[in-house]
Parts: structure tokens; C-alpha cells; sequence
């Protein structure tokens, strides 16, 4: 026999070999890691209904939605014109205040910093609003106006906008 | 370490019998006996001992703990409140391992400055070195997951903020920090899943500690003078010698420890993590571990959310390639007049970054934090390249015996000179 093709032969088989069991082991591994991704019953706790008609204009209340405070505010007069004359030129994080509510009034927001996670203070009529008069994170300085826009700190997004819709006049449906 | 083909004799059977087996009594011989320690060593050689007493200490207390722990959010506050109230000792086990875990980093710091000054870390204890990096990376992410159980208020923004890090990596960034998570939020999931890591990295750790003692063992320990041992007079056996002046030191440990857990067994926790945590109120001043300080305090120095992310992992994973850096052959700072004070400023600006990163990062306090982070990547990016080729050292001894002599330009203290005589 001459070594030639008996190496040839020898080296497919390694290779062979050696790709099956990585494809082996990283199928092995794949249920491991998705088993550290939420769980079908953290899903199914994905959406929330909420009673916003006994909130005042002015007023804000925090509900719970995947375990994340969601602020809903009735904002007043002043503070939408506040939130639609800013010339979404000077922001950070350019967003028409147009885009980021469904009705003018009520303003819906995943009530945490996009800096490093804190709830930022605005909720209560005694909190610090910030410099902009709408949400102020005490954790690193970041100041959100009327409409959750990022203005002044080191968050580098806006407050987001879960995904919601009116069910009806008085009903909200986060998620 | 290498395989004697002959194995040793003993008097006593049994040990004749398990050696002609399992040659692991000859190891111990060899390894804690007989092994040469340069006779110069002064206490600071007594941290590597202290840090592996205290890990075992961590581990033993921390299995009891966690006989009486429940790592549920709906449970684990209490049930932490319970060890310290109900449970017979609890509150000793508690306050041992709490204060541990910040005496376990007095230590390993202590450690990691006398392998910075007296150069520990150069040819050819190089990988030994990194295994202790490595080290110093476990323990700080042990720390964190086990500061997030009490679920405090500070265990819970702790976490939050701290995983929220990861949420700056761009495009993968928010799906891995679900994936940390295991919920959109740090919640029951995270909870667990901490829990189990806590218990299992220690053991990690130990594996790791025992490569890195192993790794030491190969070259011997280095010593105040940065030089290679020549000949047995500049040794002594580990036992007795060096074990006695070990336990010299894990005595003094012993009672520092011991007054401070019994006397001011809050002194290095945060009050707000005796408020229940609550996800939707973030306490005004979010407050790290002492021992983490200094690197969030880089991480906020930078305005820049991801920038600020990087620097904070560069500042540690910068130690890991210090032994390229360093350009210098000598090892001791004590003969390299120049390095030595740069050397001082790094320990002392690291001390600073510590300080000012428990405090809110606003004016003066930002400031010095920028500075010191100018000057910690400074130190090792410009400064330790840069004096090594420049230094002109002092004149080396010829030998470890040779400093008692008066070698070398380090003059020897008058205790030892009379010893000679």
C-alpha cells in the first residue's frame, strides 16, 4: 500500500471526525444557553391593561409591565406646546414629539434611564423634573423633557415608548 | 513537581503504602516542606497564605448560609433576615462572610501590590500572574452576584445597573442583557440564576488558586531583592520557617478580622440594603462595593455610555498584559529609584479613584476621577514603558545572602547585620 492515499484517507476521516463533533457539542450546548433566555410564562406576562380615567391632567401614575415601571402622564397644555416647539435639531436622540404619543395628552413611557437602568424621579408632584420639567435619573445626572426626550447627562436614548394602544377612551393596553 | 521514578521511603507503613500508590505525600513534602523560600521575604510574602485561608473561609461559611437561604424575590430578603435573627449563630456566619468577602480584597489587593512593586510578575512568573488576574476577575464577579442575594435595595440597582453595562455593546448589547437576565428585567430569574453561580464560582476560583500556586511553585517565590535564588543559603524550608511566620500573620489577620466583625459589623455595608428591594424606586445614590469603586468610578468619569463600559473593562484587562509593558529586567522597585515613586502615585491614585467612586460623580469629584483615569492608564500605557528604558536601576547584590552583607545599594537593617555576626 503507498502512504499517499492511505494520509489523504487518514486526514478526511479526522476532519470528518473533528466537524461532527463540533456540530455535536455546539447542539449540545444550544439548549443550555436558551434555557437562560426568559421563560414562556415571563412572556406570557408581556401585556397589561390599565384604567387611566381617573387621572387628572397633570397627573402621572406608574403601573408594572414586565416588571418595569411604565409612567402614563396626562400631560397639560403647556408642557405639549413645551414638548413640540423643541427644535428636534439641538437633541440627542432627534424624535418629533408628534411620533412619540398617539393622543397629545397622554404620554406613555418605559419609566427607566437608557443610561444604566435607574427610575427616574418626575412622578410625584414633590420629585425634581429636571432641568426640562419632565423626568430627572438622581443615579448619573440625566435630564428628559415633556415628552421623555433626553436633553442633558450621559443617557444615550430617549425614554422609550413601550408598544401600547387605546382599547377605548379610558383603557390603555401596554404591550 | 516532576516524576520521581523512585518513590521516597517512609517509616511509617500506611504512608509507605499510599506513597507507592498515589505519590502525594512526597508532593506535600516537596511542595510545603522542603520547598526553598528566598530567606528575605519579608511579610508581605504571608498575603498569598492569607488569601487562601480566607477563600476557605468564604466557602465554609458560605455552604451554611446558604443551608438557610431562599433565593426567591419574594423570600430571599427575609429569609437573609431570618439567618440573622432565628437562626443560632446566623448572624455570625452572616457578618463573617460579609466582612470577608471585603477583608478577602484588603488582601488580594495587598497581594497584587507587593507583585507590582516588587516586580513578581515578570520573566518567567508571567502566566502565573495572569492565572492571578484571572483570579482577581472571579472573585470581583463572585462578589457582585453574591451582593445582589440579601435583595436590598442596593443588592437590586446594584444588579441593575451593573448588567445594564452590557446593554451598551451595539446590536447585541439589549439581547444579552436579557439573556443575563432572563427576564426583561433583573428579576425572580436573575435571582436564581446568581445564586447558582455564586455557589459555583468559589469552587472555580479554588481550581484556579491551585494553578496558580502550582505555577509559583515552579520557579519559587520571588522576594524583596527581584533576584534569582543561587544557591540553599539563600533559602529556607517552608517548614518550619516560613509556615510559623505565615501563622504569625493569619494571627494578626485573626484579630483584625475578629474586631470587625464583632464591633462594627456594618462598617463596610451600605444601609439602604436593609430597605426591601423595590423595582420601582431607585434610591438617590447608587453605591458600589468598596472594592469595585475604583473601576466605577472610571466608568463614570467617561460621559460616553459605552465608552465609559470599555475603559472600566481595559482598566482590568490592561493588568493582564503588564509584563510586556514593564521594560525594565529588574524586578524590585526598591533598586529602581525612578518607577518606585510612579509606582507609589498608582497605589495612591487607585486608592483615590476608590474614594471618589462612592461619591456622586458631579464637579470636583468627576474631576479627580478624570484625572485619576488619566493617570491609570497613563501608568501603564506611557510611564512603564517609557521609564524602563530610560531608569538607570541601582547596583543589584550579587545574591539573596549578599543583602544581608550589605550588597547592592539597599542598605540592610541593623537586626540583620547583628544576625551575621
Amino acid at each position: 500500500m503507498s502512504e499517499k492515499p492511505d494520509s489523504k484517507r487518514r486526514d478526511f476521516l479526522q476532519l470528518s471526525t473533528i466537524s461532527i463533533g463540533a456540530v455535536g457539542t455546539a447542539a449540545f450546548i444550544w439548549p443550555f444557553l436558551k434555557s437562560m433566555n426568559p421563560a414562556e410564562d415571563t412572556l406570557a406576562l408581556g401585556t397589561t391593561e390599565v384604567d387611566i380615567s381617573l387621572i387628572e391632567e397633570g397627573q402621572s401614575i406608574t403601573v408594572k409591565w414586565r416588571g418595569k415601571p411604565v409612567f402614563i402622564r396626562k400631560r397639560t397644555k403647556d408642557e405639549i406646546d413645551e414638548a413640540k416647539k423643541v427644535n428636534i435639531a439641538d437633541l440627542k436622540d432627534p424624535e418629533e414629539d408628534i411620533n412619540r404619543v398617539k393622543k397629545d395628552e397622554w404620554l406613555v413611557l418605559v419609566g427607566v434611564c437608557t443610561h444604566l437602568g435607574c427610575v427616574p424621579l418626575g412622578q410625584k408632584l414633590t420629585d425634581s423634573k429636571g432641568a426640562y420639567n419632565g423626568w430627572y435619573c438622581p443615579c448619573h445626572g440625566s435630564h428628559y423633557d415633556t415628552s421623555g426626550r433626553i436633553r442633558k447627562g450621559p443617557a444615550p436614548e430617549n425614554l422609550a415608548v413601550p408598544p401600547y394602544s387605546f382599547l377605548n377612551d379610558t383603557t390603555i393596553k401596554i404591550g | 513537581m516532576s516524576g520521581n521514578s523512585e518513590p521516597r521511603k517512609y517509616k511509617n507503613p500506611v504512608l509507605n503504602w499510599i506513597e507507592f500508590r498515589l505519590p502525594i505525600i512526597s508532593y506535600f513534602q516537596k511542595e510545603y516542606g522542603e520547598y526553598p523560600m528566598p530567606k528575605n521575604c519579608n511579610y508581605f510574602w504571608s498575603f498569598g497564605a492569607l488569601a487562601t485561608i480566607t477563600l476557605i473561609t468564604m466557602i465554609v461559611s458560605g455552604i451554611f448560609l446558604a443551608m438557610n437561604y431562599t433565593p426567591h424575590t419574594e423570600m430571599a430578603f427575609d429569609s437573609v433576615e431570618r439567618i440573622m435573627r432565628d437562626v443560632n449563630y446566623g448572624w455570625l456566619l452572616r457578618y463573617i462572610h460579609s466582612n470577608g468577602a471585603s477583608f478577602f480584597f484588603i488582601i488580594v489587593f495587598i497581594h497584587i501590590v507587593r507583585a507590582m512593586y516588587y516586580g513578581s510578575y515578570k520573566y518567567p512568573r508571567e502566566l502565573n500572574w495572569i492565572l492571578g488576574v484571572f483570579i482577581f476577575l472571579l472573585m470581583m464577579a463572585t462578589s457582585f452576584l453574591g451582593y445582589t442575594l440579601p435583595w436590598g435595595q442596593m443588592s437590586y440597582w446594584g444588579a441593575t445597573v451593573i448588567t445594564n453595562l452590557f446593554s451598551a455593546i451595539p446590536i447585541v448589547g439589549e439581547g444579552l442583557k436579557t439573556w443575563l437576565l432572563g427576564d426583561y428585567t433583573v428579576g425572580n430569574a436573575t435571582l436564581n440564576r446568581f445564586f447558582a453561580l455564586h455557589y459555583v464560582l468559589p469552587f472555580v476560583i479554588f481550581g484556579v488558586v491551585g494553578l496558580h500556586v502550582a505555577a509559583v511553585h515552579v520557579h519559587g517565590s520571588n522576594n524583596p531583592a527581584g533576584i534569582d535564588i543561587r544557591s540553599k543559603n539563600d533559602t529556607v524550608n517552608f517548614f518550619p520557617y516560613m509556615l510559623i511566620k505565615d501563622t504569625i500573620a493569619v494571627c494578626v489577620f485573626g484579630v483584625l478580622i475578629s474586631a470587625v466583625i464583632f464591633f462594627g459589623p456594618n462598617l463596610m455595608a451600605e444601609v439602604d440594603n436593609y430597605i426591601p428591594a423595590d423595582p420601582l424606586v431607585t434610591p438617590a445614590h447608587i453605591v458600589p462595593n468598596w472594592y469595585l469603586a475604583p473601576f466605577y468610578a472610571i466608568l463614570r468619569a467617561v460621559p460616553d455610555k459605552l465608552g465609559g463600559v470599555l475603559l472600566m473593562f481595559g482598566a482590568i484587562a490592561i493588568l493582564f498584559v503588564l509584563p510586556w509593558l514593564d521594560t525594565s529586567k529588574v524586578r524590585s522597585c526598591n533598586f529602581r529609584p525612578m518607577y518606585k515613586w510612579f509606582m507609589m502615585l498608582f497605589f495612591v491614585n487607585f486608592f483615590v479613584l476608590g474614594y471618589v467612586g462612592m461619591l456622586p460623580a458631579e464637579g470636583l469629584y468627576l474631576l479627580i476621577a478624570r484625572i485619576g483615569l488619566v493617570y491609570y492608564f497613563g501608568f501603564f500605557l506611557i510611564i512603564t514603558p517609557f521609564i524602563g528604558w530610560i531608569e538607570k536601576p541601582k547596583t543589584l547584590p550579587l545574591s539573596i545572602s549578599d543583602v544581608y552583607l550589605g550588597g547592592g545599594k539597599e542598605s540592610p537593617s541593623p537586626v540583620s547585620q547583628k544576625e551575621i555576626h
